[in-house]
């Protein structure tokens, strides 16, 4: 008799533990497999061959590429194919407390990696001689700087025309409380358990950036992979909505030609005052 | 043997164009018997071809192309010519002048450093450096006007059907045009409200270069540019 009322009361509690598992949520509020809000803009700079702005979160980093155009200094060209140079830097007010503008150890660390990213997306053999120059600025970091610089960094160098095998998309994976997020922020960058950035070309289906810091086991090393690039393939679309826009094909060529017909019939009655 | 996409559709690098044997054209690349582009531009599909007219692309020089290009440094007996194209130009003495040399010759008198030519190329070398001549009729350094940037691709664009749109800009608004291939137009007019007029119109056509009905749609433009003038 006195077992029945503890059997219930258990059986009570137990759909309130699954409840508080269900409602785990990350210190934004975001879901595991969630990804920052992204934004990101194609042929933002004037003057640059091709350039492109993102938002990723609270990251706002400005990309412009160069070339491909004579080397200087010339005794570092190649002379089988082009060589691709990256500067990554963060704007001294980009990070609170400010930060040194001079390029530290992990602005050449980042610089470095995003070169090998995103080398294999590009022909650089089809330029003997010449350099592409990627230029990095981030206006403001938040986590996750390194995989936003290389997504910016891929749209403007569609836009900069540079003949490309395909697209390369970034996105970071990590351990927090024993559990695996997508997308970083700067938090869970820092009191997370491990942190792995992930470049990868979706067409292609290949990894061109693979880092890990922190403890991760085989299996969840894995896991992890796989829904960084989960997570890839979501920001490759949002990349290629960057560039179509530029060409404002969305509305699919209509929309140009109806802009335009307003104007016109505005116009009409002064032209008719004109010939009069 | 299939087409992924429809004639002038908008492609981005690394997109399926075809699966099967097709010749390749420009701006694409083939990995086992399936295409794919490489730069943003529209696919097109011909008898046995398939290609992509790319928006986005630098200059590639090709011999007998009138290019404007700007002096950036001069050197034993050259010029170091900036066209846009990934390697620099080579202008040397007896493509600028047709007299023979001489000892006391000073080539700052012909061009400077910062000044801009009007110049054809005559030859690319070995290393695909492209050589530049000023000797013939309507090349050499320019004193007036200025130059228009826009991406060499959309040329052929501008200049239209055997000319069509770009002699009607020239009618239209009695300004001087000179197109260079690789992308920079000298525009010079009896006015700045002409000269203006026409770097409108050549804006406006790099913005909608890759949408049909052009040549129209920049002409009532222009009507429309020149009621304004009025």
């Amino acid at each position: 008799m006195s077992k029945k009322p503890t059997t219930k009361k258990t059986a009570v509690r137990k759909p309130a533990r699954s409840k508080k598992t269900v409602a785990w949520k990350r210190s934004d509020g975001r879901a595991f497999d969630e990804l920052r809000n992204l934004k990101i803009e194609s042929g933002v700079l004037p003057n640059a061959d091709g350039s492109a702005y993102i938002e990723m979160g609270r990251n706002k980093i400005i990309c412009g590429v160069f070339g491909p155009r004579e080397m200087h200094p010339k005794h570092q060209a190649k002379p089988n194919e082009a060589v691709l140079r990256c500067r990554y830097h963060m704007a001294p007010f980009s990070v609170d407390p400010r930060r040194s503008p001079a390029p530290s150890r992990r602005d050449q660390e980042i610089s470095m990696v995003m070169r090998s990213a995103l080398e294999p997306a590009v022909f650089l053999e089809r330029y003997p001689r010449a350099s592409i120059d990627v230029y990095i600025e981030v206006l403001e970091a938040d986590g996750g700087t390194r995989c936003a610089s290389i997504n910016a960094a891929a749209v403007a160098l569609v836009d900069a025309g540079i003949p490309m095998r395909d697209l390369v998309a970034a996105c970071a994976t990590g351990k927090i409380e024993d559990k695996l997020i997508l997308d970083l922020g700067d938090y869970e960058d820092k009191k997370g358990q491990s942190d792995m950035p992930v470049a990868y070309m979706p067409k292609l289906n290949k990894v061109t950036l693979l880092q890990m810091d922190g403890i991760m086991s085989t299996k969840e090393a894995e896991e992890a992979i796989n829904l960084a690039i989960e997570g890839c393939k979501k920001i490759y679309e949002v990349q290629r909505e960057a560039l179509k826009k530029k060409y404002g094909i969305d509305q699919n060529q209509v929309k140009p030609e109806k802009e335009f017909q307003p104007e016109e019939v505005e116009e009409e009655p002064q032209s008719e005052e004109g010939h009069q | 043997m299939s087409a992924h996409y429809q004639d002038r559709d908008l492609v981005l690098p690394g997109d399926v164009l075809y699966e099967g044997r097709i010749r390749t054209g420009e701006n694409t690349f083939r990995s086992q018997e399936v295409v794919f582009a490489t730069r943003i531009g529209l696919v097109t599909y011909s008898q046995d071809n398939v290609y992509v007219v790319a928006l986005e692309s630098r200059y590639n020089p090709l011999v007998n192309d009138l290019v404007i290009g700007e002096v950036i440094d001069i050197e034993l007996g050259e010029w170091i010519i900036d066209i846009g194209a990934q390697s620099d130009a080579s202008l040397s003495i007896p493509d600028a002048v047709d007299r023979p040399f001489r000892t006391d010759f000073i080539m700052t008198r012909i061009l400077d450093v910062g000044d801009t030519v009007i110049t054809k190329i005559v030859d690319l070398d070995r290393r695909r450096t492209p050589i530049l001549s000023i000797l013939g009729p309507g090349l050499g350094k320019v004193y007036e006007g200025f130059i228009l940037k826009i991406t060499p691709s959309k040329i052929p664009r501008l200049i239209g059907k055997k000319g069509s749109m770009i002699n009607m800009i020239i009618k239209e608004t009695g300004c001087r045009v000179t197109i260079g291939q690789n992308g920079r137009i000298l525009v010079s007019g009896p006015n700045r409200e002409r000269e203006e007029m026409v770097v409108k119109v050549i804006e406006k056509i790099e913005q909608e270069a890759h949408i049909s009905g052009l040549t129209n749609r920049t002409q009532d433009y222009l009507k429309k540019l020149k009621e304004k003038l009025r």
